[in-house]
C-alpha cells in the first residue's frame, strides 16, 4: 500500500516538472523524485535483504546527493538566467505530460505481468516518468534543463527496474548506478564547458553544424 | 587472460593520466595496441570453451568483434603519435586517456556474458569517447560532444529499458538470475513473447542509436566531422563494432525463442532505411568527413541488413565488420592527413589533393574505391555476397533495392571524392607545414594491404570463428 502512495508520488512529481518554470526548483523535483524511487523497496516491505538495503543506501546517496552535488557546481557560474525556457508553453507541455501518462497506462495494458504481481502500477508509472523525462529533453532549450530530462528518464527506467530489485545482480545494478552518475558528472563539465564558451546554457547556440 | 585483456589497457590508461611526459603518453599508445592484438590473438586459441556460469569469457561473436577491434585500434595507435606529434599546442593527457580507456571497455564488452554487463560496458565506452570528440576545443566541437553525449545517453538508456525488458520476459518464463546468455540461448522458448518483442525493439533503437542506423545517426555527421580523423576511424570503425555486438546478442536470444522472423523484419527495414538516408544526404555533400560519416550510416545499415537477410548474409555481415572497419580507418586518417595540408574539409576549398599529398590523396581514392564495393578489397566480398543472397525469391525485392542503393551511393560519393582527389587545387588556398611522412600514411597502407588480403584469402580458422559467430547469432548454440 505504502509502495502505492509513492508511486502515486513519482508521477505526481512529473507534472510539477513540466509546469516548473525555475530550473532550480526543477533540479530539486527531480532529485525528490529520484529519493522516493530510492525509498521504494523499503516501502515494498525488502529491507530484510542486506544488498537490497544496501542498494537502497547506494541510490539514495547517488540520486539525493551526489547528483544535486554536480548540479550546483553546475549552476553556481549562472546568476542571472534561471528560468527554463522551453519551446512550448507550460500548458501544453502539462496536456502533453497527461497526454504521456495516458499512453504508459494503454502500452502498459499490453504488457502481461507475472501473475499475482503486485507491480500493477510500476510499469505505467515507469513508462510515464520515462516519457516526462522525453518531454524535458525535447521541449526545453537549457542545457541543464536537457540534463534533468536525462535523468527523470533515467529514473523512469530505475523504476521499472524495481519490479526485478530481488532478482538483479548486485555488479548490474551497481554499474548502472555509477553509470549515471558518470554519466551527469560528464554532462555537467560538458555544460560548463559551454557556458564559458557561449557565455551561456542555451541550446540554441549548438546548432551551427548542419547539412 | 580474460581479465588482462580489460586490465592493460585500463591500467595503461591511468598510467597515461598520471604521467607527466607527453611523449611518454603518445609512445604508450602503440605499445598498448601491439600488445593487446598479441593477447587477444593467445586468447582466441580457446573461444570455444565458454563456461556456462562465467561472467567473462570469449565466444566466436565476442572474439571476432574484439579481434576487429584490436587489429583497428592498432592501426590507429601506430598512427596517432605522429597525429599528436603535428598537434603540439594540444595537451594529450585526455586523448590517450580516452583512447586507452575506451580499448579497455570494448574488451569488457565482447567478454561479456550478462546483458546488464554488456549494457553497463556499452555506456561506459560513450562516456570515454565523449572528450575525443572535444579534442579540437572549440565551439564547433562542444556542439557535437554534446550532441553525442545526450542523444546516445538517452539512447543507451532505452537500451536499459530494453535490457530490463528481457529480463523481465525471463522472470515470467521462471528463468533464475544471474542470466547468463548461455542460459538465456538455451531456456529462450520460456520467454514471455510480448515482453521479448518489446525489449528487442528497445534494444534495437537503443544500440541502434549507438551503431548509427537512420534515423537515430543525427549525432554522427556531427561527432565525425568535428573530431580529428584518427578519432573518427576510432568510432567509426570500433564504438559502432561494439554497438553492433551489443545488438547481436539480443538478437541472438529473440533467435533462440524462435522469434527471428520479427527481429530480421526489423533489422531489413533499419538497414534499408539507413542506406536511403545516407544515400540522400550523401549527394552534394561538400564537407568530406560528413561525407564518410553518412558512408558510416550507411554501412551500419548494411550491417544490419546483412543480418536480417540472414543465412550466408549474415555470416558476411559479420566479415564486413571487419571489411568496414579497416578501410574505415584508412578512410578518416588520409583524409585527416588532406585536412591537415589545407587546413580545411570542404570543397571547394580542399581540391586536387592527389598533387599536394599524393600518398593521402591516392589512399582516400583508393579507400573510396574499397568502401563502395569495388574489387580487389575487402568490403567487395561481403557487400557481393550479401547482395546474391538478398537476390533469391523471398527477398527479392528487397535485393534490388540494396543493389540499386549500392550504385547511388557510388555515383553519390564519387562525385565529392573525384573533386578532392583530381581537382586542380586552388592556387589562393594557403599550403600549411603538413607533408605526408612515412608515421602517417604506413599504418594507412599496411590497413589497405590487409583488405586486399582479406579479399582474397581468410585463413580457416577466422573463417570457422565467423561461421561459428553467425550460428551463434542466428539462435544456435
Amino acid at each position: 500500500m505504502l509502495s502505492d502512495i509513492l508511486i502515486a508520488l513519482i508521477v505526481l512529481t512529473n507534472f510539477t516538472l513540466v509546469a516548473t518554470s525555475r530550473i532550480n526548483k526543477a533540479i530539486q523535483v527531480a532529485v525528490i523524485q529520484g529519493v522516493l524511487l530510492g525509498l521504494l523497496p523499503i516501502a515494498m516491505g525488502l529491507w530484510r535483504h542486506p544488498h537490497i538495503v544496501l542498494m537502497v543506501v547506494a541510490a539514495i546517496t547517488v540520486k539525493g546527493w551526489l547528483i544535486p552535488y554536480l548540479f550546483r557546481r553546475a549552476t553556481r557560474k549562472l546568476k542571472i538566467h534561471r528560468e527554463v525556457s522551453p519551446y512550448i508553453g507550460f500548458t501544453a507541455s502539462l496536456v502533453l505530460c497527461a497526454l504521456g501518462t495516458g499512453l504508459g497506462l494503454l502500452l502498459a495494458n499490453s504488457l502481461p505481468l507475472a501473475p499475482g504481481s503486485r507491480f500493477a502500477l510500476f510499469v505505467p508509472a515507469s513508462l510515464s516518468t520515462l516519457l516526462t523525462g522525453f518531454l524535458l529533453l525535447i521541449t526545453r532549450k537549457k542545457a541543464l534543463m536537457q540534463v534533468v530530462g536525462y535523468l527523470v528518464l533515467e529514473n523512469g527506467i530505475y523504476l521499472f527496474g524495481l519490479m526485478l530489485v530481488e532478482e538483479m545482480p548486485v555488479l548490474v545494478e551497481t554499474g548502472i548506478l555509477l553509470d549515471l552518475f558518470v554519466g551527469i558528472f560528464v554532462m555537467g563539465i560538458v555544460i560548463n564547458h559551454i557556458t564559458v564558451a557561449f557565455d551561456s546554457m542555451d541550446t540554441r547556440h549548438l546548432a551551427e553544424l548542419k547539412d | 587472460m580474460v581479465w588482462f585483456l580489460i586490465a592493460l589497457p585500463l591500467l595503461a590508461a591511468a598510467l597515461a593520466f598520471l604521467s607527466p611526459s607527453s611523449r611518454f603518453r603518445a609512445r604508450l599508445l602503440p605499445a598498448v595496441g601491439a600488445l593487446h592484438l598479441a593477447c587477444v590473438l593467445f586468447a582466441l586459441r580457446g573461444w570455444d570453451i565458454v563456461p556456462a556460469d562465467a561472467w567473462l569469457g570469449l565466444d566466436a561473436l565476442g572474439g571476432w568483434t574484439l579481434l576487429v577491434v584490436s587489429v583497428l585500434f592498432c592501426f590507429c595507435a601506430f598512427y596517432a603519435p605522429a597525429y599528436l606529434a603535428l598537434r603540439p599546442d594540444r595537451d594529450n593527457r585526455v586523448f590517450v586517456t580516452s583512447f586507452l580507456s575506451f580499448l579497455g571497455l570494448a574488451s569488457l564488452l565482447a567478454e561479456a556474458r550478462h546483458p546488464g554487463l554488456v549494457w553497463v560496458a556499452m555506456e561506459t565506452t560513450t562516456l570515454a569517447t565523449a572528450p575525443l570528440i572535444y579534442f579540437n576545443r572549440n565551439r564547433r566541437s562542444l556542439e557535437a560532444t554534446w550532441k553525442y553525449l545526450i542523444i546516445g545517453s538517452v539512447g543507451i538508456a532505452l537500451a536499459l529499458l530494453g535490457t530490463l525488458f528481457l529480463a523481465y520476459s525471463a522472470h515470467m518464463g521462471g528463468l533464475q538470475e544471474p542470466l547468463f546468455f548461455t542460459s538465456l540461448t538455451q531456456g529462450a522458448s520460456r520467454l514471455s513473447r510480448p515482453w521479448l518483442r518489446a525489449g528487442f525493439v528497445l534494444s534495437l533503437v537503443g544500440y541502434g542509436t549507438k551503431m548509427g542506423l537512420a534515423p537515430l545517426h543525427t549525432w554522427k555527421p556531427d561527432a565525425y566531422g568535428e573530431s580529428p580523423g584518427v578519432i573518427g576511424a576510432l568510432l567509426a570503425g570500433g564504438v559502432t563494432s561494439c554497438a553492433f555486438l551489443a545488438l547481436l546478442r539480443i538478437f541472438a536470444i529473440v533467435a533462440a525463442a524462435g522469434e527471428i522472423q520479427f527481429a530480421r523484419e526489423l533489422m531489413v527495414g533499419m538497414g534499408l532505411l539507413s542506406m536511403v538516408w545516407a544515400a540522400v544526404f550523401m549527394v552534394r555533400q561538400l564537407d568530406i568527413r560528413r561525407l564518410l560519416a553518412y558512408s558510416s550510416v550507411e554501412h551500419m545499415g548494411i550491417l544490419a541488413f546483412g543480418i536480417g537477410i540472414g543465412g550466408r548474409a549474415a555470416r558476411f555481415a559479420l566479415f564486413h565488420l571487419a571489411a568496414n572497419a579497416l578501410v574505415k580507418g584508412v578512410l578518416f586518417m588520409s583524409a585527416g592527413n588532406i585536412n591537415r595540408s589545407y587546413a580545411s574539409k570542404r570543397l571547394p576549398y580542399v581540391t586536387g589533393a592527389i598533387r599536394r599529398t599524393p600518398v593521402s590523396g591516392w589512399l582516400f581514392f583508393l579507400g573510396f574505391l574499397a568502401i563502395t564495393g569495388t574489387p580487389p578489397f575487402a568490403p567487395f566480398i561481403s557487400e557481393f555476397n550479401i547482395a546474391a543472397t538478398a537476390l533469391t525469391p523471398p527477398y527479392l525485392w528487397t535485393g534490388v533495392a540494396f543493389l540499386v542503393l549500392l550504385g547511388g551511393i557510388f555515383l553519390a560519393m564519387s562525385d565529392t571524392v573525384l573533386k578532392v582527389v583530381f581537382g586542380t587545387p586552388p592556387p589562393d588556398r594557403v599550403r600549411t607545414p603538413y607533408r605526408d611522412t612515412a608515421a602517417t600514411t604506413a599504418p594507412l597502407v599496411i590497413a589497405l594491404l590487409l583488405t586486399v588480403v582479406l579479399c582474397l584469402w581468410l585463413p580457416a580458422p577466422l573463417d570457422h570463428m565467423i561461421r561459428s559467430a553467425a550460428n551463434l547469432v542466428e539462435g544456435q548454440p
